[in-house]
């Protein structure tokens, strides 16, 4: 028998390692959008586990739709990243000063 | 048993993550970002969420990853000017990582939530799954399900309208054009004095 516990510890490493992504490829877009999956990735364990844990079935329900919506996210910034480099040359987000944020 | 198999494919999973936010080659990060979906479906097919599970690997991993992988092999970058920072973020990336760690494992793990020892129920034999979500998913949940279609659809029509150019120089038939195309762009008709015969047996021969 597995503990709820396992699972959200699991998910909560999970989205640190994501977070800390971000932090550390500062340089290429692409694997900042993969850090954003792994964030995804965490909160469905999390979803998951809970849903098995109360016998609810809602929880897989919600986690097919972030799937759906995470799907149509990565398609649209791999876009735009495609979009960037023809224009720029370059995907590095140090460089993308344009709006001046 | 179950537990080891938990244990195995979550250290698994954490070390995929790891490399796929450490290691230098794009392609390699998304080969182990792969690898960490893979786990990921285990470790949902082990508490019984097998749809789930099997679209974690048909879509992500046979979609999304592939298009992932297609960017990154097309866009030419050098792995090299990529690495530039790493070591300037790496301490806040650790402390920001292991700060959230901390503060979710003090929730987690506190006696006023009373999840520890909350074992999770082993699926029946003849649990469906698949019956399950499929049951609520187009009763329930229809008009969330609807507004999923439309989501992708969106995407659809918004990814191809950025990456759409046209280029210069290259042949094309513009069907518009040549359907709305009357008689009057292409005859000319003029009116003009008849021009007298100037002799000569060059002229005659014209």
């Amino acid at each position: 028998m597995i503990e709820l516990s396992d699972y959200l510890i699991l998910g909560a490493l999970l989205f640190s390692l994501g977070v800390a992504g971000v932090f550390l490829n500062r340089k290429n877009v692409i694997l900042l959008l993969m850090c954003i999956e792994l964030i995804l990735l965490a909160v469905n364990i999390n979803l998951i586990g809970f849903s098995a844990y109360l016998g609810d079935v809602a929880g897989q329900v919600f986690v097919f739709f972030i799937l759906t919506v995470a799907a149509a996210e990565a398609a649209i910034g791999l876009a735009i990243v495609v979009v960037l480099f023809r224009s720029r040359g370059d995907i590095n987000v140090a460089a993308l000063d344009a709006m001046r944020g | 048993m179950e537990q080891a198999v938990f244990y195995l494919f979550a250290a698994i999973l954490l070390f995929a993550a790891t490399m796929v936010i450490t290691v230098r080659n794009p392609v390699q990060a998304a080969l182990f970002l792969v690898l960490a979906f893979f786990n990921a479906a285990v470790l949902w097919v082990l508490v019984g969420a097998e749809f789930l599970g099997i679209a974690l690997v048909v879509v992500y991993v046979g979609a999304v990853m592939v298009l992932f992988l297609f960017v990154v092999m097309m866009l030419d970058i050098t792995a090299a000017p990529m690495r530039e920072g790493f070591a300037r973020y790496l301490p806040v990336g650790i402390l920001v990582a292991v700060l959230m760690v901390l503060q979710l494992g003090v929730v987690i793990l506190s006696d006023d939530v009373a999840l520890v020892g909350g074992l999770i129920p082993e699926p029946a034999a003849d649990a469906d799954n698949i019956r399950a979500i499929g049951t609520v998913l187009y009763t329930v949940y229809v008009y969330p399900f609807e507004i999923a279609a439309v989501i992708l659809l969106v995407a659809i029509v918004a990814a191809i309208t950025l990456t759409l150019r046209r280029r210069q120089g290259t042949k094309h038939q513009n069907i518009e054009e040549q359907l709305s195309a009357n008689k009057a762009n292409r005859l000319r008709v003029l009116k003009m004095e008849a021009e007298p015969r100037q002799g000569g047996e060059g002229a005659e021969r014209q």
